[in-house]
């Protein structure tokens, strides 16, 4: 059965940012992969109401302003509370590493931070799916 | 509960999975539409097509609000087109309609074209009957941006719409054939351009050439990213609707498409049936490599691949 990776590219927040949510995006495609491509300044709301439209495999998140450690857990909860368990949940961004374990351990699978390698990330979603 | 009660429940998640296996051809999937084919047909389904940039998503965004003012339920397909190199693909059409996500009667997915030509994808039309069936009133299809071509959009959507632009070219774009003849209705978008007033008078010329009818397709300035006179374009798109009924053309129509579609699934299932064959018995290296060499031609290599399923 064919079967592309769909991925919802998001980027949660208020910082206008989207260069590194779109070569992540760019990289994503080369890889085969579907990216939505939802634009900037989504509440953790309307990430989950389109990843359950789009039905998609991953909820890749990017945020540079700091606020990871509430929007990032937000949607991991927001997904849980409508029963959607089996979507991959990944962020990057400017994230320090203290604040790394608390997102894991609130759902955000991994976390990618500056320098990480595109090919990097494109290995792990295809490794972590859950379907 | 299993996935086809979910549907007929109106579950979003059931009809979002639905339309995963369809575009994934699960054969489950398709047993199913079988089962539940009998309560499609409800849903009113506009197409909207036109060239990259001309703002389809931003008026299906504006359209729909438009729609759920009238307390209609409204399902989006919006179609971007998949890397013929990788199979991968930005579906961006989303952008424009973030302010719809949260609106528990509006259902937006996004397609990419996975080989298909024609501004639609192999899946669009299975995506349509499970929207139907999910219980939306109407359908927005968005196609991919065309150039002058692509037509399919006409085989699905009971109501075509073309988006114009000011400055696309000269008259003579709008007297060739393609797309230009599909429209049921135009829209010159960002009409507070300069620009859109030339575009409408070459429109209106070129519809003056038709043969005559007792249908003309209206021609409506509009700009979407400003909202301005997206009412009165709904009205057209119900004035062509209510034609299409109160003259039987609607059920002739739908007819017309009907064949189509069942043409195109032959089609598609004879395809597959022969190349799965021609694949089995490395037909097509061995073909292709004796058609270079001289010692065959195209055609009779054609037959000898027909000749796996006769």
């Amino acid at each position: 059965m064919e079967r592309a990776i769909r991925v919802l590219v998001a980027k949660p927040g208020l910082d206008g940012h989207d260069r590194g949510a779109k070569v992540i995006a760019r990289a994503l495609r080369d890889a085969g992969m579907e990216v939505i491509y939802t634009g900037l300044r989504q509440t953790p709301e309307q990430i989950v109401q389109a990843a359950i439209q789009e039905d998609v495999d991953v909820v890749a998140m990017s945020i540079l302003s700091g606020a990871h450690n509430h929007l990032f857990p937000k949607v991991a909860n927001l997904l849980r509370e409508e029963g959607v368990d089996d979507v991959l949940i990944i962020g990057g961004g400017v994230i320090p590493d203290d604040d790394i374990p608390g997102l894991i351990e609130a759902g955000i699978e991994a976390i990618f931070t500056p320098g990480t390698s595109t090919k990097d990330v494109v290995e792990y979603i295809r490794n972590n799916v859950k379907r | 509960m299993n996935i086809e009660e979910r549907l007929l429940k109106g579950d979003k998640r059931a009809c979002a999975r639905l339309i995963t296996m369809l575009e994934n051809n699960d054969p489950e999937a398709i047993e199913i539409i079988k089962r539940l084919y009998k309560h499609s047909g409800n849903a009113y389904v506009i197409g909207i097509t036109g060239p990259p940039g001309s703002g389809k998503s931003t008026l299906t965004d504006k359209l729909t609000k438009e729609l759920r003012k009238r307390d209609k339920r409204v399902g989006i397909i919006a179609i971007d087109p998949t890397s013929p190199f990788t199979g991968g693909a930005i579906l961006g059409d989303r952008i424009r309609m973030s302010d719809l996500a949260l609106d528990e009667g509006v259902f937006i997915r996004s397609m990419g074209t996975r080989g298909s030509l024609g501004g639609m994808s192999k899946a669009t039309w299975g995506a349509t009957k499970v929207l139907d069936i999910y219980g939306v009133d109407y359908i927005i299809i968005e196609t991919v941006g065309v150039g002058q071509s692509e037509v399919d959009i006409v085989k699905t959507a009971d109501t075509v719409l073309m988006v114009m632009v000011p400055h696309l070219g000269d008259d003579i774009q709008a007297i060739k054939a393609g797309v230009m003849e599909i429209a049921d209705v135009f829209a010159i978008n960002k009409a507070d351009l300069d620009g859109a007033d030339k575009t409408q008078l070459e429109i209106e010329m070129n519809l003056d050439l038709n043969e005559k009818s007792d249908y003309r397709p209206p021609v409506v300035k509009v700009s979407a990213s400003r909202n301005e006179n997206i009412d009165q374009l709904i009205e057209k798109l119900m004035e062509h609707r209510n034609y299409l009924e109160k003259t039987g053309k609607f059920s002739e129509r739908r007819k017309r498409n009907t064949k189509l579609e069942i043409i195109k699934l032959v089609e598609e299932e004879l395809m597959n049936l022969i190349m799965d064959k021609a694949l089995e018995e490395n037909l097509l290296e061995s073909l292709s490599e004796d058609v270079l060499l001289k010692n065959l031609d195209p055609y009779t290599a054609r037959d000898k691949v027909l000749k796996l399923i006769k």
